[in-house]
Formats: C-alpha cells, sequence, structure tokens
C-alpha cells in the first residue's frame, strides 16, 4: 500500500496542489480567476454544453448497459459469452483508435451516410459528427462497459426466489420487470450513473475528435487555455473546479453504493 | 377472511423430472384431496420440493401429467396457476412496506383499491401485523417476515399454498408458534396446504397425510400415525423416528398374525404379512412402545438386554442397550429407571404388545 500511496502522492497530489496553486496565484493574487470562470459567458456555456453532454451520455450508457447486463447475467450460456466478448474487444483498443472509428462511421463521407445515399434513403449527408450528437456516441460507447458491471453485480446479488415469488403470486414478465427487476437492481442504476457521469465530465479526446473543435468540453477547455491561449490562472480555476465536481459526485457515489458492489 | 377460497383438488400421475441423466423425481402418481394438509418429507434431494416446484409450476416435468380438479395444469405457467407460495427465506419484496407486499398480488389482479384496503387490512389483522403496515420487511423478526409471507400468500384466496421449508431459519420457540399459526390458517381458510419440511416431528404434528420421499421416489403416503406406526420399509420407518429393529428367522404367517425367532424367544406380531417373505425380515418396534420390566412372566413378547449406556435428555433418558447376539436397542426411560438398569448386574427384560410391533420388508 505504501508505495501505491506514495506514487499517488506525487504524480497527482503535488502536481494538482500546483495547480490549484496557479488557479489563484496567475496571473495576480486573489479569487478574481474564479470570479472572471463564474462570470465569463464562454466558460458558462462550455459547463452546460458539458452537463448536457454528460447528461444525454449517462442516459444512454445506463440504458444500454442495463439491457446487456440483463443478458450477462440471466441470458443463455452462449448469449452471455457473446456479450461478455462484446463488452470486452473495445477495452483492447484505444480511446483515439474508437474516436477515429466512429469519424469513419459518421462522417459525411463515412459508411452511414454514403451507405445512405447509394440506397437513396439519404438525398444529403446528415450531420452525424463534428456536433453534439458525434460526441454523445462516441462517449456512449466508451463508457458502456463501465456502466456494465455495476449493474451485472446488482442483478447478480438478486435472489431469485423474488421474482419465483412475484411470478407465483400472478405477476405478467413486464409487471415483474417494472415492480420488481428494475426497483430491485435500482442501487446499481444509480451507481452506473453515477460512475458514467464522473467519468464523462473529464473526457477529452472523444469529444476533442468528434466535436471536432465545436462541441468543446470541459477538459478541452483547459487544454486550450493552457496551451494555445496561454491563460494559466483561468485553466486552472476551471481544472479545480472539474476535480471539486467530481469529488463531490464520488462522495455521493460513495455513500449510496459501498465500492464491493461496484467491483463487481 | 370468508370460506369464498376454493381448495383444489390435484391429481399427479406419473411425474417425473429429469435434469440430463439425473432424475430429481421418478413416476410419482399422488392424489391431493381437497382442503387437505399434505405434507413432503424427505431428507434434501429427495425430490420434494422438485415436486413443489411442478405443483408452482416453476418447474416443468420431464414425464407425466398434473390434474387440477379434473383439468390438465401440467403446460400452464406458474402466473395462472393461482397458488400462494411461501418460499424458505420467504422472498419478500425488500422495496415495499408490509402492506404493499400483502397488496401485491390483488394489485396484479387489478382489484380496486376498495378492494384491496379491505382485504389486506385483513389479513394483515390475521396474521397479527397490525402496527406494522408501513414498515419494510428489513425492520421486521424473522416471524414477521413469515407472517407477511404467508399473508401475501394467502391474500388472493388462492386454491391451493405451497408452502417450502418455511420455518427452517426460525429458532424452536418461534417455530412452534409459526406450526400453530400455519395449523389456524389451514383450519380457517380450508384451502389446500402442500408443505414441503425434512422435519419428521413438524410433519407429524402438522398433517393431515405425509408424502415421504427418498432420492426421487414416493415412497410412502399416509396419515401420520399410519406412516408412523405402519412404515412400509426401512427408510420411512427409520426417518420419521427412532426405531429398534430385530432379525426375525422362521417367519410364518398363520391368519391372525406372525411369529419368528429372535436369539431363543419367539416374537409375535399383529400382522398378516401380505407379499412379504420369511427371509431377512425386520421386527421393527418404536422405543416408547417398548417396556423396560423385571422379569419376562406374562408378556407375549420378551427379551433380555444388558444396559450400555445412557444420554441425560431432561425429561427422559435414553437408555442403550445391546442383546445377546448384539444388536443395539433404544429407549426413553424416567432416568431413575435408567440408573436402576444400570446400576443392576445381570440382563434386564423387555416386552412389548403384539400389535405394537410392524414387520420391515428386507431393503432392497
Amino acid at each position: 500500500m505504501a508505495p501505491l500511496l506514495l506514487f499517488l502522492f506525487f504524480a497527482y497530489a503535488v502536481p494538482f496542489f500546483g495547480v490549484a496553486r496557479w488557479s489563484v496565484t496567475l496571473p495576480e493574487p486573489g479569487v478574481g480567476q474564479y470570479q472572471a470562470l463564474v462570470l465569463d459567458p464562454l466558460v458558462q456555456s462550455v459547463f452546460l454544453r458539458t452537463f448536457r453532454i454528460c447528461l444525454f451520455v449517462t442516459i444512454a450508457a445506463v440504458a444500454a448497459a442495463y439491457l446487456i447486463a440483463f443478458v450477462l447475467v440471466r441470458g443463455t450460456p452462449l448469449q452471455r459469452l457473446a456479450v461478455e466478448f462484446c463488452v470486452l474487444v473495445p477495452f483492447w483498443i484505444s480511446v483515439l483508435t474508437r474516436a477515429f472509428g466512429w469519424v469513419a462511421l459518421l462522417s459525411n463521407r463515412g459508411l452511414l451516410n454514403s451507405w445512405g445515399q447509394q440506397l437513396g434513403i439519404l438525398s444529403e449527408p446528415l450531420a452525424l459528427v463534428r456536433n453534439e450528437f458525434g460526441v454523445v456516441v462516441g462517449m456512449t460507447h466508451f463508457l458502456i462497459p463501465f456502466a456494465v458491471f455495476p449493474l451485472a453485480s446488482a442483478m447478480r446479488n438478486l435472489d431469485e426466489r423474488v421474482l419465483l415469488a412475484a411470478q407465483g403470486l400472478g405477476a405478467s414478465r413486464s409487471r415483474i420487470f417494472w415492480s420488481i427487476f428494475v426497483p430491485m437492481t435500482l442501487p446499481g442504476i444509480i451507481g452506473a450513473a453515477l460512475i458514467v457521469f464522473v467519468f464523462a465530465l473529464g473526457f477529452f479526446v472523444t469529444p476533442a475528435i468528434l466535436g471536432g473543435g465545436r462541441s468543446v468540453m470541459v477538459a478541452e477547455l483547459v487544454y486550450l487555455r493552457i496551451f494555445q491561449s496561454p491563460d494559466w490562472g483561468l485553466g486552472s480555476a476551471i481544472s479545480v473546479t472539474l476535480v471539486v465536481l467530481v469529488g463531490v459526485l464520488m462522495a455521493a457515489l460513495w455513500r449510496f453504493i459501498r465500492p464491493r458492489e461496484l467491483a463487481g | 377472511m370468508n370460506q369464498r377460497s376454493h381448495a383444489a383438488e390435484i391429481k399427479a400421475s406419473s411425474v417425473g423430472k429429469s435434469f440430463g441423466n439425473f432424475w430429481a423425481l421418478k413416476d410419482l402418481s399422488l392424489d391431493i384431496g381437497r382442503g387437505e394438509f399434505l405434507t413432503l418429507l424427505g431428507p434434501s434431494g429427495s425430490g420434494k420440493t422438485t415436486f413443489l416446484m411442478i405443483l408452482a409450476g416453476f418447474t416443468k416435468p420431464t414425464t407425466g401429467r398434473l390434474m387440477r380438479d379434473g383439468r390438465d395444469i401440467t403446460p400452464m405457467p406458474a402466473e395462472d396457476r393461482e397458488a400462494g407460495m411461501v418460499f424458505q427465506g420467504y422472498a419478500l419484496f425488500p422495496h415495499m412496506s408490509v402492506e404493499d407486499n400483502i397488496a401485491f398480488p390483488l394489485r396484479v389482479r387489478k382489484a380496486s383499491g376498495d378492494v384491496i384496503r379491505r382485504k389486506v387490512g385483513a389479513m394483515v389483522e390475521r396474521v397479527g401485523l397490525r402496527g406494522h403496515e408501513k414498515k419494510r420487511p428489513a425492520q421486521l423478526s424473522g416471524g414477521q417476515q413469515q407472517r407477511v409471507a404467508l399473508a401475501r400468500a394467502l391474500v388472493f384466496e388462492p386454491s391451493m399454498l405451497l408452502l417450502d421449508e418455511p420455518f427452517s431459519a426460525l429458532d424452536k420457540s418461534l417455530r412452534e408458534q409459526m406450526q400453530a399459526e400455519v395449523a389456524r390458517l389451514h383450519r380457517e381458510t380450508g384451502t389446500t396446504f402442500v408443505f414441503v419440511t425434512h422435519d419428521q416431528t413438524e410433519a407429524l404434528a402438522l398433517s393431515s397425510r405425509i408424502a415421504i420421499f427418498n432420492s426421487g421416489q414416493l415412497l410412502q403416503v399416509g396419515d401420520p400415525r399410519e406412516v408412523y406406526e405402519r412404515p412400509k420399509n426401512r427408510f420411512v420407518a427409520e426417518f420419521l423416528g427412532e426405531i429398534n429393529m430385530l432379525p426375525l428367522s422362521g417367519l410364518s404367517f398363520d391368519g391372525q398374525g406372525a411369529n419368528g425367532a429372535f436369539e431363543d424367544r419367539r416374537i409375535f406380531v399383529d400382522e398378516t404379512g401380505g407379499n412379504l417373505s420369511g427371509k431377512d425380515t425386520l421386527l421393527g418396534v418404536r422405543p416408547e412402545h417398548m417396556r423396560l420390566v423385571r422379569s419376562p412372566e406374562g408378556a407375549v413378547n420378551a427379551l433380555a438386554a444388558m444396559p450400555t449406556g445412557a444420554t441425560y435428555g431432561g425429561s427422559a433418558t435414553r437408555l442403550e442397550l445391546a442383546t445377546r447376539s448384539g444388536i443395539k436397542l433404544s429407549l426413553s426411560v424416567p432416568t431413575d429407571e435408567a440408573n436402576a438398569a444400570l446400576a443392576s448386574e445381570g440382563p434386564v427384560w423387555l416386552t412389548w404388545a403384539p400389535e405394537r410391533g410392524f414387520l420391515i420388508p428386507p431393503s432392497a
């Protein structure tokens, strides 16, 4: 434990405190950068867009992951194997490759649009990428596996007899699903949603590629403030704000479900 | 609750269930009468729970048919069977209050709010849960959870109630209390009860009939007294309680009964024998039907045995004995008698009436 803690301290804590110091010292000491952050309409709109995208991504990823987890836990052995494979494969492919993969699929000359046009379904290409839609698709795809694990774990822990009891009492399949199965796996749903949301907040590569510079999210804004329009103070203040937000959400996550249940 | 609930009559014919090559239940034919309290008794893995699951509709039988009131229900799914079920561990809905748990089967049947309120209220009253309606199952004791499970299974007036080892998690005194409660609910509702247990005392105390299972087979069905006092084979005899067994030789039947030799004594049994052959037949006598006496005079059946030990058990002491040929017997006697027997130098005598003995065919 000790070496790991030491590593984390030097690799993360020390640099973070450096960034936190910049946020109140650059260009001059004070909380001016935080005031600017609250007042700057650009920063505001980026935060707003980030929350909006994260919300869509969370809903889409958790819904998809719920179905996947359901098959993973309750499907036939063959279905389980297939789903397990499909969930694990994306982990072996880098986030960069996957983002470009989506560009290849969704761009104006991408597979979807060219097929659509060849088949005569589309008269002109749909704007599927270089906008928020593309960002949501790419991020959702990336985050689904992270939601599958807590959901599958919640479903696995569910006492089979409770479902049998509901069936024996006369409940239909859809009734059992909505009145028993979903409420009983709600802690897993909340856990999965928080994980996805927290991960989504800090996304950088996927929105940078699939957003095409038009759908800038918070992490990309930090990058721009540090590397392109040198404004280290504001960039640092945004970073600190993001870390605090993630911290608050993580604390909420810890309250809702015990870490054991996340491990799967 | 009034007596509106209709009690089902079940006929199982040649019902079997296999998992691959393993037969969990073999060729079971059994009639369950209207309003009867039938206990399925057997060790774990004997097929009793498999049969209960087939009755509930959770398990599809591999062979055979199941009729309810003259109608074939073999392919009917569980949700259409109108059978209340109490699971081992109760299987309550943890996210619902006591009230909502009990109301669930009524809501599923789209009962009106008024009907639900009235029936749930009556059921809460009946199982003694007044004041706990708003609690979650996790806030209740084991006995209270059990009551919720019973109320939930009975509130829709099912034509049969299936109970799967419902008392296995309760301590002894609570267990006895709940047994009395289940017996009362059976009397009051008049519904057919099918109860699974591995506890023979529970089975003897509660049932109108007992079906004894072992390794997937139904061995014997009968009322508690019949199966206890006239077990058809060695397994049933041993499973239902303590038993003393003596090998009889030269068994012969004479119209009124049978007699055979054990050691140097002739032993009489009130049994006409049926298809028993004389070879390797055992005589069974329940320990409580044997008496410890000073001399064999005047007794029809008597045998000499040496006391070998005693286990103190509070109200009575279990005395261990061995006959001359080394057959071990046990007997439940008052502690003083056990001590006197152990203190005496020679053998003691055991006597029993001919009608207390029964013949056990040699086990296959």
